[in-house]
């Protein structure tokens, strides 16, 4: 317990929080890594998941790479990478893109999946197109799911961030390899407490999107399935992981 | 490639040094689980706070956590303990929800009809509502052990070692068949163990097979594909 205040004491001190290499410069790093991550990977998963979703075609490929995404290690990817390109960021970046990948692709079909097949029957049946129906139906009724892919994808981003530090690169992950390899615990928990707390922080506001989409009067309505079917549809098609 | 043939002893080593990491805490995940979610169940008030809170531990990072650990139970950072008992909250933050559901998911109409032929509470639980609730269990567990080997890997930084020591090994002297040997036997172990829970799956709910295959087909649209 005694480090544990000696940690938290540190964090109350300006001199943690300010300066070129002070906590609120690598908190907004991570972040910065976080969101550059989760950019790159939905730019890329996003459409090709949506399109899966629409179409239904490559579904078994799908299920299988984000399946087999699971089991792959981070630490070696990172690794692999960082051998190829050098310390720096690169190394990080590719890596953290291909862990996130697959959470935002299955969050991507299983939301436009979860869409009421009657529903999209009715909406081809006003006379709209195959685009019509992804942009003006599937993707606002299949946004919660698609939300909690880029939610996990998130959450998994900030943990693997820690990491870019192991190969040179900046993010809260550096004052905690610096705290290992001094020996010095109170930096190393300061600095867990903080990626942790972050963590959180980006969870909640997640969450709160979340609910603030829930309120929507289209997503709120009869028509939608049960709340908890629509969770464990939700649990099993978007794949769990750090 | 040589590098890979040449150390195949020491790979071996660290690979049962993986296995006695992940596979205690899936089973501690498996084991409280169980328990908590059945109170969780019958205690309606506190369902969904403790879904909630066991949920939102999958939040907090792996490696803080591994960091985090011993200053609150007092093991070290680089203790084998450490990595256990974090991996099995990990384990557990998943397990709980989804055995909350799966047993849920036995009827009422089904409970009601073994109460009637004579099953007193303990024994209607074990051996009524368990193995209904099975193969859910099943894909709660398959889904923390395939997590729990891919996770034990972060702790080979703080010195741990692990299958992940031929990361940090490689890393550091820049032997590239050394982190190929650790990503393939990493993804090997996890594929192993996971066919091995589906074979014990069959082995012990015989009557799920039919029932599995089926549930896993893809949905058909057809209706929307004759339109497109």
């Amino acid at each position: 317990m005694n480090n544990v205040m000696e940690a938290l004491t540190w964090l109350f001190t300006a001199d943690a929080w300010t300066g070129s290499g002070g906590l609120w410069v690598r908190a907004m790093e991570h972040l910065g890594y976080t969101l550059l991550a989760l950019g790159i990977s939905a730019a890329v998963a996003l459409p090709l998941g949506l399109l899966i979703g629409h179409t239904g075609r490559g579904r078994g490929a799908a299920v299988l790479a984000t399946g087999a995404a699971r089991a792959l290690p981070t630490l070696g990817l990172l690794t692999l990478v960082a051998l190829f390109t050098g310390i720096g960021l690169t190394a990080p970046m590719a890596a953290l893109v291909i862990l996130a990948a697959p959470s935002v692709l299955a969050g991507a079909y299983a939301g436009i999946e979860s869409v009421n097949p009657a529903t999209v029957d009715a909406a081809r049946a006003q006379g709209m197109n195959g685009w019509q129906v992804l942009t003006l139906v599937e993707i606002p009724l299949g946004l919660p799911l698609i939300l909690s892919g880029l939610r996990l994808a998130a959450l998994q981003v900030i943990a693997t961030a820690t990491l870019a530090a192991y190969v040179g690169a900046g993010g809260l992950g550096r004052p905690l390899f610096l705290g290992l390899q001094t020996y010095d615990y109170p930096t190393m928990l300061g600095a867990s407490i903080v990626v942790i707390l972050l963590a959180i922080l980006v969870d909640a506001v997640f969450g709160l999107g979340q609910r603030v989409l829930r309120r929507l009067p289209g997503l709120a309505g009869p028509q939608r399935a049960p709340r908890a079917e629509r969770r464990r549809t939700a649990r099993r098609a978007v794949t769990t992981g750090h | 490639m040589e590098w890979i043939l040449d150390n195949l002893g020491n790979i071996a080593e660290l690979t049962v040094a993986h296995l006695a990491l992940s596979l205690p805490a899936v089973v501690i995940a498996f084991v409280v689980s169980i328990p908590l979610a059945w109170v969780a169940n019958r205690i309606r008030a506190i369902r969904e706070p403790v879904l909630t809170s066991t949920g939102l531990l999958y939040a907090v990072p792996s490696l803080p956590l591994f960091i985090l650990l011993p200053a609150l139970i007092g093991t070290s950072v680089r203790d084998p303990l450490n990595v256990v008992i974090a991996l099995s909250i990990f384990g557990l933050a998943l397990m709980v929800r989804s055995a909350a559901e799966a047993l849920d998911a036995v009827t009422d109409d089904v409970r009601t009809s073994a109460t009637a032929i004579g099953f007193s509470g303990i024994g209607r639980f074990f051996t009524v509502e368990l193995p209904l609730a099975g193969p859910a269990l099943l894909a709660g567990v398959r889904v923390v052990c395939v997590s729990s080997i891919s996770l034990v890997s972060v702790s080979a930084v703080l010195g741990v070692t692990s299958l992940g020591s031929l990361f940090t090994d490689g890393f550091a002297r820049d032997i590239l068949g050394s982190i190929i040997a650790g990503i393939l036997m990493t993804v090997v172990l996890a594929l192993i163990c996971d066919l091995l829970l589906v074979l014990a799956g069959r082995l012990l709910m015989p009557w799920n097979v039919k029932s599995a295959g089926s549930r896993r087909r893809p949905r058909l649209r057809r209706s929307a594909e004759a339109n497109a």
